[in-house]
């Protein structure tokens, strides 16, 4: 079964990042996957989106995602400042980083945690921003299982070796100990 | 063998270097510099053994190429759009010299306005210059269309530049999983490099210089007659390829859902992709649909298109490019190759300056055709289809319909 995300970030956030991470994790349990970025030039700072898709066969659809299963949204100010909803499908299920129910209309089952607090209770902060890319993910398989946990942990030291990796991972099984239906 | 996720971009640059060239330059252009970046971190971490040629432009990139190929090194060059206008001179110095080279094209439309998104005009507007051309429409196929890019190249059977043609950002920024094939099994399966003449201090030779016209001609002659040459070649390379790690595409031409098709679709890129959903969807309504993609716009696979499409009630072409004040050009090709079949035609113009078209577009197009053919014999040599938020606003550009 194919399934469609779109990631929602500000720019300098990791979205594109978390896309290809989320492939990466899904090609290592043998499915097939692809991460694209929004085909356009990104700010720091702006909200941006990137997409993943993923399937149990190979995908030949190169087409951008316009009616995604599930958003992914990294920051909790995206709910202000962008459509997050836009194209998703009816029932579609949204991942937020938001302590509790995001101000969101409409039949979605949607998924919260404070990825932030994560992000700024394990140090994982870059020029002063928390990074919540990798939390995000760990929220992202333990709520929709489209990829298992332990894929997301192998995925992220393989992106990051070493210490920085080992950060991101436990951060990231935090995130899915934490996620919750809101 | 080791499965990554990589986007169609870094696909090439593992490819050059399984290749082992030797010589690679560039100058950088969105979409393709991540492809030169990858090389230059590779080449400067010591993990490939290349000379990385900084320059100031790309007509100057393609020279630098050239001059090293003509000396006897694996060389590799990438650009996109622009980039690639702005080679041009030396796309054509290289091909008539008969040098083996292989460039990636990571399709992009050409300004006015500036755009960095996909479309084939890029690389069509090469069709003439004696390079072979091919279309990846995967990842993976990107990485095994470019290692065997080198060995049609140096085939003394060719010894024709070849370019690997890729759609930017569908595909080159686009992590897909790459199976990466060993380097020991590559070293076995790639021989050395062969080419025509090596210009070397030691020994005399002159290229470029003035020649009796009817020589020039005769030089045209034997281009044009290894071309004829290449696409049995191609056609060999694939199926030895397939033997040796596992993946073949078909050759010049790969066919989807011919069996029991009486209509079908030519299409070449990767969103054949999206082609490919609208004739599984159609196929699951009943209609008897087809698709044939093609691989290598040059050579042009006469041969197997007739071969191909011999049993057709109709073919519908889709360009991603068009010669303007005349028809998209892979139609041009395919009328002239179909033409004493006597069927239905059509030759639609669509996803220019990087317009995404999807499966359901692809569809109403393609059972729009079928209808119309089934009521009697047509013949459309372009049909401009127009973006979703336009259509219906603007004259159609005069269509040609012509019934036998």
């Amino acid at each position: 079964m194919l399934v469609e995300i779109r990631f929602h970030g500000r720019g300098g956030q990791g979205a594109v990042t978390a896309a290809n991470i989320l492939a990466s994790a899904a090609v290592l349990e043998g499915k097939y996957a692809q991460a694209f970025p929004y085909f356009g030039a990104e700010r720091r700072g702006a909200p941006v989106v990137a997409f993943a898709r993923v399937s149990d066969e190979p995908i030949e659809t190169h087409s951008q995602i316009e009616n995604p299963d599930i958003v992914v949204v990294l920051d909790p100010k995206l709910f202000e400042l962008a459509n997050v909803t836009a194209g998703l499908k009816e029932g579609g299920v949204i991942v937020a980083n938001h302590a509790e129910r995001p101000p969101v209309e409409g039949n979605y089952k949607i998924y919260c945690v404070d990825a932030t607090k994560i992000a700024l209770d394990m140090g994982l902060v870059v020029s002063g921003w928390p990074v919540v890319n990798t939390v995000m993910l760990g929220a992202l398989a333990k709520a929709t299982r489209i990829v298992k946990t332990e894929s997301v942990v192998q995925a992220i030291k393989e992106r990051f070796p070493g210490r920085l990796g080992e950060k991101n991972a436990e951060a990231a099984l935090v995130a899915a100990e934490r996620v919750h239906e809101c | 063998m080791v499965v990554k996720t990589l986007t169609g971009n870094y696909a090439v640059a593992y490819a050059v270097k399984l290749a082992r060239v030797q010589v690679v330059s560039a100058y950088p252009i969105t979409p393709q510099t991540t492809i030169v970046e990858k090389l230059s971190e590779m080449i400067e971490k010591g993990e490939m053994n290349a000379r990385m040629i900084r320059v100031e432009s790309e007509h100057s990139a393609l020279a630098a190429v050239f001059g090293a190929a003509s000396a006897g090194a694996r060389a590799f060059t990438a650009t996109a759009s622009h980039g690639l206008l702005y080679m041009h001179e030396v796309v054509w110095w290289a091909a008539g010299a008969r040098v083996p080279l292989v460039m990636a094209v990571v399709a992009r439309a050409i300004g006015p306005p500036w755009n960095i998104h996909v479309d084939h005009q890029d690389i069509f507007d090469q069709r003439d210059s004696g390079w072979i051309i091919a279309f990846a429409q995967e990842n993976q196929e990107v990485l095994d269309l470019t290692l065997q890019a080198f060995r049609i190249s140096e085939d003394p059977r060719v010894y024709l530049p070849m370019m690997v043609g890729l759609e930017g950002f569908i595909l080159s920024h686009t992590m897909a999983p790459v199976d990466i094939p060993d380097q020991e099994l590559v070293d076995s399966w790639l021989p050395p490099r062969r080419q025509p003449y090596v210009i070397s201090p030691d020994t005399m030779y002159s290229m470029g210089n003035i020649a009796p016209d009817e020589d020039h001609y005769m030089m045209r002659y034997s281009m044009a007659a290894a071309m004829e040459a290449a696409k049995q070649v191609i056609d060999e390379v694939d199926k030895e390829y397939g033997e040796v790690f596992g993946r073949s595409y078909g050759g010049l031409i790969e066919c989807y859902k011919c069996d029991g098709a009486e209509y079908y679709v030519v299409i070449t890129g990767s969103w054949a992709g999206d082609a490919k959903k609208a004739v599984d969807s159609l196929r699951e309504k009943g209609v008897p649909v087809g698709l044939v993609r093609v691989r290598f716009i040059r050579p042009w696979p006469r041969e197997r298109l007739l071969e191909a499409l011999s049993g057709a009630k109709g073919v519908i072409v889709f360009d991603r490019a068009v010669s303007m004040g005349s028809v998209g050009p892979l139609f041009a090709d395919v009328a002239q190759t179909l033409y004493p079949l006597g069927i239905s035609m059509k030759g639609v113009i669509a996803g220019l300056t990087g317009v995404d078209v999807k499966p359901g577009v692809f569809e109403e197009a393609i059972a729009g055709f079928i209808k119309e053919a089934e009521e009697g014999p047509v013949f459309v040599p372009s049909e401009w289809l127009l973006p979703r938020k336009y259509r219906g606003k603007y004259p159609s550009i005069p269509r040609e319909v012509i019934a036998r």
